[in-house]
């Protein structure tokens, strides 16, 4: 009798998948670790833990995005649950504008509202000098935690606001009428049915809030001035004007990793707490607001999103202002764009593009394979590949930008300044979320939609392409243009890797504001600011469905 | 291009759970068998071995002559229906018909003749450009039957196909599978748990426990002469009560408590007096009105379901529980608190051995030994 074959081509994918990985994650991370406790002359030791832990200067920069990353996820959930919670319950006239604005606030350059807050409420920004020399009155300052805390609540309650939606919606009808049959109705009924309800969400959320608000680069380095986050002293301390100490840079690298696991771990400890799930057979009837509530509902919703909105709006305007390097002029031209067309525009544009496209096809296509070999096939080979899948989910993008560079820039593997190299950043910072979502989509096919076809004649190779990736793009398709548009914002890591000519139009932007050149800063996120329009439109042609994925 | 399948000495274990121990089975060509049996049987699992999804662990399976314990499930030509009907989401229904054939070196002309007519066949050409998220349960149970047929299989396969249908519809594409089965005369094995689908729709049903089939043979046979108290009491609802055999000149009775009906029809290796297990169905009792002979019983409840009246009752003796069905006449007598008298229709009433292990009357036929 013959044996059966057990190992086919699969086992070629996942051993090369599995090799990737070792390579361009594994290899990395443990550069990072060893780094962190192996000094220059090649001792072990761990005196950069040391003098972190001993010097409250460096512990300070740890706690200070703790505290703020706190603060943010909770000001979000503050502001981001009553908004989704009019949104799904009662019938806004303009939800739909209400909706987009608000991605749009999240799906801009990380540190675009920053800069458009401080040339808004800055020292010399534009409400700031209409307060001192009209009215006589001072404004606190923006710089520091409040500015971080402001600029970071407006740019990440949208994922709040996305995220309970769809927890909103899964709430049936009949347990609202229930609740009030039991005598619980308004506020109580809120708090003690439909928040808890949500509870698995709220966690959700507050999970991807904090690490974003963690890892985040672009707004505290603009803003933050004295109140020194870590992504910050990773970065000053690896590529920074002072002084430049890698095995420092790594140590703080490892801390800062070691911290969002905790926090990764905890949130997942607590949503088993929450181990149910919603599946609305009978969808809430969306009340009318009225009377004062309503107008009140109308109010906030409308004066939050606008809010949140006006640093795009301010910066468009902007750059279509006269401007000699930091000082804005009377009167408007294309001059900043001009200017742009002269500073790599060119450059910047097609390296987005090439960037963000190749990317996010490797993305795409590793997804989808993993999500096959981790659903359809599991062994040991690709339960491991799974896991190492998820490790950027703690990574923050500094850390994998240092941990790429100091893996790559000497023999073997001479990788720094390439284009390779930002791709690789790009994959790593964007695949888990499209794994997920790719696996979240292959484990609702059941496995005899591909046992019909293979029954049909269709041989297993041609079940796969036919049947399986198919159904699977349409699931991840809508998730990969929200991945993308993440791509052509990302500045953590790309800020460690990029160099002149792999310059992408985020770092352009960046460059132009490090440098002063605050006209050409809003030429180059205007256009940023277009392309993410663009692809959240595309996004909503193709995908019906308004629960997005972020 | 109909065959008859044959399986000799199947065996089937995941981990250390022996599924299926030894499981002989001979499928005449062109008949519709039916796998019947309570979830957990191994129905699933044995009808999957056919198909290629699951792995053969033992034994030898054959369609007509070839041997396709190693054929790859692509090529063994089968049609297969199953419980979710899992109609690919992406293609139209006509993509979905055609979505075999192409696999098939047929041409262009071919494709679209075949698929036609079997659109035809199952009454769904008017969608035929529809999406499946457009179809009712039933329409895509249809488009799963065309798909399925329509490349010309040696042998169709359906998997509880019914299950997901509500009770009105399945009893429609009842009809449609049995029609379908009867002007194709394609050899089909189909599994169900539901013994009423089973019998309304097969040629043979192989009644399964445990991974061993309990009888095979026509749904007359296995509910007249069920071979063993698991299929008598699978198929249909059965009272159960302790008995005894008692030979007086030659002649078997059946005693329980003081009544007593004669067994002309018992299998002469029975022949002694012995414990047994007498099995009832609800409509081979009777309530006795004039003589006074028959069981002792104090009704409990009495349901009118129209056409007919369930009684729940007590055997006086021993407390012993039983179901009783009588057509419904139009005065009944017969209300909850009564004391009446059971009679057993002795014809039609079966006698197990005390363990339950085998039928001891004549005409019982199981194909299986």
């Amino acid at each position: 009798m013959k044996k059966k074959r057990k190992y086919d081509g699969w086992i070629i994918v996942s051993i090369i998948i599995f090799l990737l990985f070792v390579l361009f994650l594994i290899y990395p991370l443990l550069g990072i670790l060893k780094a962190s406790v192996i000094d220059l002359k090649g001792n072990f030791g761990f005196k950069q833990f040391v003098k972190f832990f001993s010097q409250a200067y460096y512990i300070k920069t740890i706690f200070n995005s703790f505290k703020v990353s706190l603060a943010i996820t909770i000001c979000t959930l503050l502001i981001g649950i009553p908004l989704s919670y009019f949104y799904t319950f009662y019938n806004l006239k303009g939800s739909k504008f209400l909706f987009v604005i608000s991605i749009l606030c999240n799906m801009s350059a990380p540190f675009i509202g920053a800069y458009s807050w401080i040339l808004l409420l800055g020292r010399s920004g534009a409400i700031t000098t209409f307060f001192r020399n009209k009215l006589g009155m001072e404004i606190g300052s923006i710089y520091g935690f409040d500015g971080i805390l402001l600029v970071q609540s407006l740019k990440l309650f949208p994922l709040v606001f996305i995220y309970m939606n769809g927890a909103f919606r899964n709430i049936d009808n009949t347990l609202m009428e229930a609740s009030s049959n039991l005598g619980c109705v308004g506020i109580k009924r809120f708090f003690r049915v439909v928040l808890k309800l949500s509870m698995p969400t709220i966690l959700a959320a507050s999970l991807i809030v904090f690490m974003r608000a963690f890892a985040d680069f672009g707004t505290p380095v603009l803003i933050g001035e004295g109140y020194r986050t870590f992504p910050v002293e990773i970065y000053n301390q690896y590529v920074g004007d002072t002084s430049t100490d890698h095995n420092f840079a790594a140590a703080i690298s490892v801390i800062a990793i070691v911290i969002t696991a905790l926090v990764f771990f905890i949130q997942k400890w607590a949503t088993s707490k929450y181990d149910f799930s919603l599946n609305a057979l009978h969808p809430i009837e969306k009340k009318q607001p009225k009377g004062l509530s309503g107008f009140l509902m109308y109010a906030y919703s409308y004066i939050l999103v606008i809010v949140a909105f006006i640093p795009q709006l301010y910066v468009i305007y902007l750059s279509f202002r006269n401007c000699d390097q930091a000082v804005f002029k009377e009167g408007y031209s294309l001059v900043n764009y001009q200017l742009a067309v002269s500073k790599l525009l060119g450059r910047s544009i097609k390296n987005t593009f090439f960037l963000s496209f190749s990317s996010l096809a490797i993305i795409i296509l590793l997804a989808i394979l993993i999500a096959y070999l981790v659903v359809r096939r599991p062994n040991i080979i690709n339960n491991s590949i799974d896991t190492m899948s998820m490790l950027p989910y703690i990574m923050p993008g500094s850390v994998i930008g240092i941990a790429l560079v100091m893996a790559f820039d000497s023999k073997p593997l001479i990788l720094t300044g390439t284009m390779m190299i930002m791709i690789v950043s790009f994959v790593i910072r964007r695949m888990p979320y499209v794994i997920r979502s790719a696996t979240a989509t292959l484990i609702q096919i059941p496995m005899s939609i591909e046992e019909a076809s293979i029954s049909l004649g269709t041989s297993k190779i041609k079940t796969f392409f036919k049947i399986t990736v198919p159904m699977m793009t349409n699931g991840i398709l809508s998730g990969a243009i929200l991945s993308w548009v993440s791509l052509i914002t990302e500045l953590s890591s790309s800020i460690i890797l990029y160099n002149n000519k792999t310059i992408t139009l985020t770092m352009s932007a960046y460059v132009a504001i490090s440098r002063g050149n605050y006209g050409l800063a809003c030429a180059f996120s205007s256009i940023l600011t277009l392309l993410t329009s663009i692809a959240l439109l595309v996004y909503l042609l193709i995908s019906k469905s308004e629960d997005l994925k972020m | 291009m109909s065959v008859n399948i044959s399986v000799k000495h199947a065996f089937k274990k995941f981990g250390d759970n022996t599924i299926i121990p030894d499981l002989n089975l001979e499928i005449r060509e062109g008949e519709f068998l039916t796998l019947l049996g309570p979830s957990g049987c191994g129905k699933t699992t044995f009808l999957r071995m056919i198909a290629g999804f699951t792995q053969i662990d033992g034994g030898d399976f054959y369609f007509g002559n070839n041997r396709i314990n190693d054929l790859d499930p692509s090529k063994r030509n089968i049609g297969m229906v199953f419980q979710n009907y899992a109609i690919f989401p992406h293609l139209s229904v006509r993509k979905n018909v055609e979505f075999g054939l192409k696999n098939k070196k047929l041409s262009k002309d071919e494709i679209e003749q075949r698929t036609n007519k079997f659109l035809k066949l199952m009454q769904i050409e008017v969608l035929a450009d529809r999406m499946p998220d457009k179809l009712s349960g039933g329409q895509q149970q249809r488009v799963a039957l065309a798909r399925a047929l329509c490349i010309q299989p040696q042998v169709l396969l359906m998997d509880e196909p019914l299950s997901n249908l509500d009770a009105k519809l399945r009893v429609e594409m009842r009809k449609v599978i049995k029609n379908i089965h009867q002007s194709l005369g394609i050899t089909t094995v189909y599994v169900t748990h539901d013994q009423e689908e089973a019998m309304a729709i097969s040629d043979r049903i192989a009644v399964m426990d445990s991974g061993v089939i309990q009888q095979l043979g026509t749904p007359k046979d296995i509910y007249r002469r069920p071979y063993n108290l698991f299929v008598s009491s699978f198929i249909g609802r059965s009272n159960i009560i302790e008995g005894h055999i008692v030979i007086r000149e030659g002649a078997a009775f059946v005693n329980i408590g003081e009544y007593e009906f004669s067994l002309a029809n018992i299998q002469k290796s029975h022949m002694l007096e012995k414990k047994v297990i007498v099995c009832v169905r609800p409509d081979e009792f009777y309530i006795e009105r004039n003589t006074g002979r028959g069981i002792p019983s104090i009704v409990d409840d009495c349901v009118f379901l129209g056409q007919n009246v369930h009684y729940f009752m007590h055997l006086e003796e021993n407390g012993f529980e039983v179901e009783i069905v009588e057509q419904s006449a139009l005065e009944s007598e017969v209300l909850p608190g009564m004391r009446v008298f059971l009679g057993i229709d002795q014809e039609r009433v079966n006698v197990f051995t005390a363990d339950g292990s085998t039928n001891i009357l004549r005409g019982v036929y199981n194909d299986v030994l």
